[in-house]
């Protein structure tokens, strides 16, 4: 069993990523994985408060890494924001003594106190980097066969923290796909901008983004696009309509939480993945998984088709090399 | 300020005044980056919201070396950027953009030059108040408050709202919206820990 300190951020928590947070938790128990919700945990600030204010942005931040520093355990999200933001409070203060110094003055004021020794990590990225597709392969019960899936990174998995992937064409997020037995489609425009929060004020300016990154997306061929962040979805998923009336097109493409479609895979039973809190429908495109997968949820136990499976798996991978 | 700033010419200048703004933005935490700057584009070439920035992010750049400051702080580039980092891991002399577009933001806002046609301070103002008040993010009320905060102002035309609806209604019958707010027990450390940081001054 692995342990990490787990933060979930505001939207995948119980806002308009929650299917994110669900699957999440659904996916821990197959992968021998615990995640331990950082106690009374607050907002990261994000893009927002850094723009408006930096030592309040910062400090605020850093209180999460303080709690988190009394664990011991790396603090996980699953939101590429909240990676981003945490991650930028660890390197300020790093960088900048005068920041670092009225930061721990700000903490001293509710009693904390940080040290700076918390690693943030990305869900995707501790998946793929302790957990290993090796292993997942081994776990995966209801291959994904023939799912033409295009592997969207959006910016802040790989982007500005050096370290995890190539931050100019990164590949891990189609390994995994591939690792799931499910085919990983050719998507030019994978690690670009969805608008992210500018899609409240500038929502002309984000739902071109949106069409074009779904316009890629479906050119490769893909019948459906799965993304590590919760705003890549909602902004992909519930303005996809908005995107389709301004642009006269039609894609129907559903967005999958990475979660989500690693879950179905592992034989979590699809309920517990929120699959009905995707607007555009997931029904077409996973009918012939899920089904199968409620079938298998009730035993999870080791079996021949596991062996199965990841023989093919096995098979799909080389075909690919 | 406003003589270099009443400056059009496209010839960007060093002056003394410059050299104020330009010690300014160097004084920021990650703004010091902008010496370092080559003036190669390739910022501009990778951002997905050059053409809608009234300066592109490396003539940004330029602008602050010249001094302009009026140019550059009323501008709307830095209120469209989307903090998607593609400039920042691209640029050849490690400039960080990104952070600078935010530092610029906050200079903005702290001389009130913000540009009217922007509305995102708006939001990131919502979205502020929601994290004083609960120490998270409350999605439905930061967009609530923001809509109508637009409307008030008549920065949002209340029938452009109208298309709004289905994406609203879509969220709700999926339930991905939770009506009321959820109050974190440290909401008061969040007030105590920004009111310090106010009082100590801050860090623009
Ligand atoms: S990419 Fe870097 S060096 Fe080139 S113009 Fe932009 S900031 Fe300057
Ligand atoms: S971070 Fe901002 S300025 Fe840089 S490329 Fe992205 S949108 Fe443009």
């Amino acid at each position: 069993m692995k342990y990490y300190s787990y933060f979930p951020g505001c939207s995948s928590s119980e806002g308009t990523a929650v299917a994110y947070g669900l699957s999440t938790q659904a996916i821990c128990g197959p992968l021998e994985m615990e995640l331990v919700e950082l106690e009374d945990w607050n907002c990261c600030g994000t893009t927002p408060y850094s723009s408006t204010d930096e030592l309040a942005s910062v400090a605020v931040a850093t209180r999460n890494l303080a709690l988190a520093e009394k664990t011991g355990l790396d603090l996980v999200t699953p939101c590429s924001a909240c990676y981003t933001s945490l991650n930028r409070a660890n390197s300020q203060l790093r960088q900048y003594p005068d920041l670092r110094d009225k930061v721990n003055d700000c903490l001293t004021s509710v009693g904390l106190e940080y040290k700076g020794t918390v690693r943030v990590r990305h869900l995707f990225e501790v998946i793929y980097n302790d957990i290993g597709l090796k292993v997942i392969e081994s776990k995966v019960v209801n291959p994904l066969s023939e799912l033409k899936v295009a592997a969207y990174y959006g910016c802040q998995l790989v982007r500005p923290e050096p370290g995890f992937d190539n931050k100019y064409n990164p590949q891990s997020l189609d390994e995994f796909i591939v690792s799931l037995g499910a085919e990983s489609t050719p998507f030019p425009l994978k690690d670009r901008c969805c608008g992210s929060s500018l899609v409240i004020p500038e929502v002309d300016i984000a739902l071109g983004l949106i069409h074009k990154l779904l316009e890629s997306a479906a050119s490769g061929g893909a019948k459906c696009m799965v993304t590590v962040c919760p705003l890549c979805q909602t902004n992909l998923d519930a303005y996809q309509a908005m995107a389709s009336r301004k642009f006269g097109t039609r894609y129907n493409l559903p967005i999958l939480f990475f979660t989500q479609l690693l879950g179905l895979a592992l034989g979590v039973e699809p309920k517990a993945l929120a699959l009905d809190k995707n607007i555009i429908s997931t029904e077409r495109v996973l009918a012939r998984f899920t089904s199968k997968s409620a079938e298998r949820a009730p035993a999870t136990s080791k079996s021949a088709i596991e062996r199965e499976s990841s023989l093919r798996t096995k098979a799909l991978l080389k075909g690919r090399e | 300020m406003n003589s270099v700033a009443s400056k059009t010419s496209d010839v960007l200048v060093m002056t003394t005044e410059g050299e104020e703004f330009l010690e300014e933005v160097c004084s920021i935490p990650g703004g010091e980056s902008v010496r370092w700057c080559i003036q190669c584009g390739m910022c501009s070439a990778s951002c997905p919201n050059v053409a809608q920035m009234d300066n592109s992010p490396r003539r940004t750049i330029a602008l602050i070396h010249a001094g302009r400051r009026y140019d550059v702080l009323k501008s709307n580039t830095m209120w469209v950027c989307a903090s998607c980092y593609l400039c920042t891991v691209r640029c050849p002399k490690e400039v960080k953009i990104t952070e600078l577009m935010h530092a610029l933001e906050r200079l903005s806002t702290y001389y009130g030059l913000t540009t009217k046609r922007t509305t995102t301070a708006t939001m990131y103002r919502a979205f502020i108040d929601s994290i004083k008040s609960n120490g998270r993010v409350h999605e439905l009320g930061m967009m609530m408050k923001y809509y109508l905060t637009t409307v008030l102002t008549g920065k949002t035309n209340p029938f452009s709202l109208v298309k709004m609806l289905p994406l609203a209604l879509n969220l709700m019958l999926h339930r991905r919206m939770t009506i009321k707010p959820t109050r974190i027990k440290g909401a008061e450390q969040i007030k105590t820990i920004v009111e310090r940081a106010k009082a100590l001054g801050g860090v623009k």
